[in-house]
């Protein structure tokens, strides 16, 4: 049952408060292209729920007071200042998001620290290896500071992960917020990949998407394309030249060294040492790259095109995959021990001749080879047409029109690939405002929680917890195993189990086992929690769910009953009153769409 | 969060029921629950990430094989080295971790079929996934998976009955598969502590049908009874259940859930299909040759197959295990000893009407131009062709273009499976 039937709108309504709706964007730019489509622009919804509509998609859902603050400004003058984040003053966050201590430091710093310790831990299991005798006390003190550090690695994912949460829920600049979590599914690292991933996804989240998150693709591409993160998840920092392709630096010239002549004293002695352990150097170092020199991984390769830019369908090959993968051969991560960025190593990067997508790539470059890839790929209109496709659907409808992706796709291709242009086109389209798109998507588990948080006026907090409830639900951050990410449509997400859990998540938020969720943070539902029960459900769902509920929805409100709620015997007391009617609004379907 | 302070607890469930707590404890003990007819069971087990199987089923008889993988090649069987193939056949071998498999290859319950897959071309993962589990290869328009067209062409079969029970197919994952999506009802569960319904209908109503119908269903309709016997088992804390026969399941999440698979079967609630799936195959760096990353995929994967079989019992005769995985690895070693994604793969079948004993299809050969694009190895049997023997011939099914349209399932092509 669709819940725009229960609201008593008529077609007829809608159409007559339409156009008020629409002026505004209609006497935005006129680009002579939208001539060329002819779609209507009219906005289907009306006023009121055309701010609904853009606070649950371009924001996490409406915070009390949200919606007057809009109408207050103006929809879509709000729309554009969401749009641009860097005007929107986020101090409050920003000081909030200082408190997490394993954010603030120098990654890299960490990671050098990181090194260290393994090496030290190499060093005490070597040591207890060979000997029987009982730990002393600076050993057990040694050990105890290792397990520490252990530890303090694991804090750094937590940390990561609360902050996403908190930055999510306080966040002043909520379509910046929404972009990173399209993005960092779209770019999809796993946490648990190995030791020093945690490290690498504190920068990928604040230094790779986050600044590049409404820019131009290229760049976030190419930002994504160098980050240690995703070197390491999709194992390109491993991948080199086969043995039977020249790299740039051919380790068999380094034997041409000539000889230096013996037999000069003084000076002459001095050089000759000096040369010999250049020479010497060298030779290590060449057997060191022969040792490297291992061969190609087409993992990253195939998952650049299948996954980040072109889609599966996008017309590559498997040579396109293989060649890709050569192209980037060389662009590595420095070892943790010199805290791990970004390198590119000449003698492991295949140097030879290369086509892509039907571009050649000449014999004998370096970088410039994957450089020209994601030039490529970025200016492609497959690329084109498969991020505003991915975009259409977190934006407007699981299953958006063919007109809509391919106007996206045009904005997209005319402003080389512009995120800003892309996005904007799509949250100021008809079909963004239509009666269809309303209330039809299903919230993420990240969204629900990070919702209700708003909902509730709930402050962000430090602490694990919020984060730990949106795994539970099913969705836990950086915790997708496969590159593909978590599914970005509400079907994945409907069963009764998962049903069974949101009601219980509602429950346990509105009992406060939530960190910040109190009752007394809504003044709307604070001054009624001696009234008629009737009038407390009319309240929650004024409050929650923007007014709008089934009839089915506001029995259960008013009864308390739910076929799935039994007697509480667990260590949460049955609710009762007020928090039970909010509990049960947080878990009804109507809050599970946005 | 305490999820089971708002659900109905399993004391209640029984004293609706009025039934002792002797019973219960039965239950909970491995013992018969319900008097459903004994019918069919198949379980599918899909090894998501493309398992490497030049690996698992080693062509040990193979020059090529050697040659292509220096570093990561599975040595040939010897009685002196540790670490060989354990052989089957004189020319195919058990990569080493599958050891608990061999005395069940010897008492002819396993088949291995090998050089088997999907015609699709395609080395993405999710696609590969997809057509395995829809059963249409290069076709992505299919809305449901092949072991849920299954269930709806059986349909309510009289004789066995079983279309009343809610679990005639289980999957054991938090979500339901593609392989199990579709219009007949199914369930999904992570754990017997937190089992779902999948509500039938367009997606645009499910939500609310879930939360208004779905949700009565389950506490009113006609699977209460068997909703209830699921609240007892894991309010009698699965934990205890005792396998039988000194089986030994991993404590991994793969062990616990074909644990769990057998619990269903032996409290006979009416289970026809089973699935359940396990990840990390996708081994593009430092995958191991007898020991290593593969070696401990295989060693859980392999202890936990047996250890089913072996709680099973007597009961395996009336069973299919069935695996799969989306598409193999490349013939040649990679640059970082792993192996990138390739095209054909190998399954098992498994049971106590298996033509067992035996490596099943036709070996295409690893020499160069015998490999699919110079690189994988090719195919020479059809993925469907064994799924649909297993439900014909196991599941009695019928109407297999039904099945699998658009694959003409001729039981004379059969390789003689079961």
């Amino acid at each position: 049952m669709r819940i725009a039937k229960f609201f008593g709108i008529s077609l007829a309504v809608l159409v007559s408060i339409a156009p008020i709706g629409a002026s505004a964007q209609r006497s935005g730019a006129k680009t002579p292209l939208k001539t060329v489509i002819a779609r209507s622009d009219v906005r289907e919804l009306p006023a009121d729920q055309q701010i609904i509509q853009a606070l649950s998609r371009l924001s996490f859902g409406a915070k009390p007071g949200d919606i007057l603050k809009v109408r207050a400004i103006g929809l879509d003058n709000w729309i554009d200042q969401q749009l641009h984040p860097e005007k929107i003053n986020d101090d409050a966050l920003n000081s909030f998001v200082a408190n997490y201590s394993a954010l603030n430091q120098d990654q890299n710093d960490l990671l050098r620290q990181y090194a260290e310790q393994q090496r030290e831990r190499r060093e005490v299991k070597r040591e207890r290896a060979d000997t029987t005798k009982p730990l002393t006390a600076d050993e057990i003190a040694q050990m105890r500071q290792l397990q520490q550090q252990a530890n303090s690695r694991r804090q750094v994912v937590t940390q990561l992960q609360s902050s996403r949460v908190a930055r999510a829920v306080a966040s002043e600049r909520q379509l910046q917020e929404v972009m990173t979590d399209f993005w960092e599914n779209h770019f999809n690292i796993y946490a648990a990949k190995g030791a020093p991933e945690p490290y690498y996804i504190v920068d990928f989240d604040q230094n790779v998407i986050r600044p590049n998150a409404l820019g131009k693709f290229r760049d976030l591409l190419e930002a994504v394309a160098k980050s240690p993160a995703m070197l390491f998840y999709l194992d390109n920092a491993r991948s080199m030249a086969d043995s039977t392709q020249p790299t740039l630096r051919d380790p068999n010239q380094l034997q041409r060294v000539r000889p230096v002549p013996f037999g000069r004293g003084g000076f002459g002695a001095i050089m000759r040492t000096a040369n010999e352990m250049q020479r010497q150097q060298q030779q290590q170092q060449q057997q060191q790259q022969q040792r490297q020199r291992q061969g190609l991984n087409e993992n990253y390769g195939r998952e650049l095109l299948e996954l980040h830019t072109l889609g599966v369908d996008g017309g590559y090959t498997q040579q396109d995959v293989i060649n890709v993968a050569r192209a980037f051969t060389g662009w590595t991560i420095k070892p943790p021990a010199q805290g791990g960025g970004f390198v590119f190593r000449p003698q492991v990067h295949d140097a030879g001749e290369k086509v892509v997508l039907g571009h050649k790539l000449r014999a004998g470059r370096g970088m410039e080879d994957a450089e020209d890839v994601l030039d490529i790929l970025a200016k492609s209109p497959a690329t084109a047409h498969f991020i505003s496709f991915k975009l259409a659907r977190r934006f407007v409808s699981d299953s958006p029109s063919k007109a809509l992706v391919d106007h996206a796709a045009r904005v997209y291709l005319r402003t080389d690939g512009d995120i800003r242009e892309v996005v904007r086109s799509i949250i100021t389209s008809p079909e963004f405002f239509s009666q269809q798109a309303f209330r039809s998507k299903v919230k993420s588990p990240f969204e629900v929680v990070v919702s209700a948080m708003r909902a509730l006026n709930a402050p962000p907090d430090t602490s694990p917890r919020t984060a730990q409830v949106i795994a539970y639900l099913g969705q836990p951050i950086f915790g997708h195993q496969a590159p593909n990410g978590w599914p970005e449509t509400g079907e994945s997400w409907m069963n009764t189990g998962a049903i069974l859990n949101r009601i219980n998540f509602g429950m346990a938020a509105a009992a406060g086992r939530l960190p910040g969720v109190d009752i007394r943070d809504l003044p709307a539902l604070d001054t009624i929690r001696s009234a008629p029960r009737e009038k407390q459900v009319d309240a929650v769902v004024a409050a929650i769910l923007n007014g709008m509920v089934s009839p089915d929805t506001r029995a259960v409100l008013l009864s308390g009953e739910h076929p799935m709620l039994g007697a509480g015997s667990g260590n949460i007391p049955p609710l009762s009153g007020l928090p039970q009617i909010l509990g049960l609004a947080l878990g009804s379907p109507e809050f599970q769409r946005h | 969060m305490e999820r089971r302070a708002f659900v109905k607890s399993g004391a209640l469930a029984l004293v609706t029921m009025g039934l002792s707590p002797t019973f219960l404890r039965r239950t909970a003990f491995g013992m018969e629950l319900f008097n459903a007819p004994k019918g069919k069971v198949l379980i599918c087990l899909f090894q998501r990430g493309a398992a490497d199987a030049l690996n698992i089923v080693v062509p040990h008889g193979e020059k090529a094989y050697y040659a292509m993988r220096p570093s990561i090649a599975i040595p040939q069987p010897s009685r002196n080295a540790i670490g060989g193939a354990i052989d089957l056949d004189g020319f195919f071998g058990l990569h080493p971790a599958l050891a608990p498999l061999k005395p069940l290859y010897d008492r002819k319950l396993l088949a291995a079929v090998h050089a088997v897959g999907s015609p699709s071309t395609t080395r993405s993962h999710f696609d590969a996934q997809d057509y395995m589990e829809t059963g249409t290869p290069d076709n992505k328009g299919t809305a449901d998976g092949w072991l849920n067209r299954y269930l709806a062409v059986k349909g309510t079969c009289d004789e066995c009955n079983l279309a009343k029970t809610p679990f005639r197919a289980v999957s054991m994952t938090p979500q339901t598969p593609r392989i199990l999506e579709g219009t007949s009802a199914t369930v999904a569960m992570n754990s017997l502590d937190e089992f779902s319904v999948r509500a039938t209908g367009s997606s645009a109503e499910r939500l609310e049908a879930l939360y208004r119908t779905g949700s009565a269903d389950l506490v009113h309709g006609t699977g209460a009874e068997m909703f209830d016997a699921v609240k007892m088992l894991r309010a009698a804390n699965p934990q205890k259940y005792l396998p039988q026969n000194g089986a030994d399941y991993p404590r991994s999440q793969f062990g616990l859930r074909l644990l769990q698979i057998a619990q269903l079967i032996k409290a006979n609630v009416g289970l026809e299909i089973a699935f359940a799936d396990v990840g990390g195959w996708d081994t593009h760096v430092n995958q191991g040759s007898s020991t290593g990353q593969l070696a401990q995929r295989l060693d859980d994967f392999s202890r936990s197959i047996a250890a089913l079989v072996t709680d099973l019992g007597d009961k395996m005769d009336d069973v299919v295990i069935l695996t799969m995985s989306e598409f193999g690895r490349m013939a040649r070693e990679n640059g970082n000893r792993g192996t990138d994604h390739g095209h054909a793969g190998a399954l098992f079948v498994i049971g106590g009407h298996v033509k067992g004993g035996k490596v099943h299809g036709r070996w295409p050969g690893l020499e160069q131009e015998q490999l699919f694009e110079g690189r994988d190895l090719a195919l020479t049997t059809d993925f469907r062709s064994v799924f649909a023997e297993v439900v014909s011939d196991h599941l009695g099914a019928r109407a297999l273009d039904r099945i699998f349209p658009g694959f003409a399932a001729a039981p004379r092509d059969f390789l003689g499976l079961v």
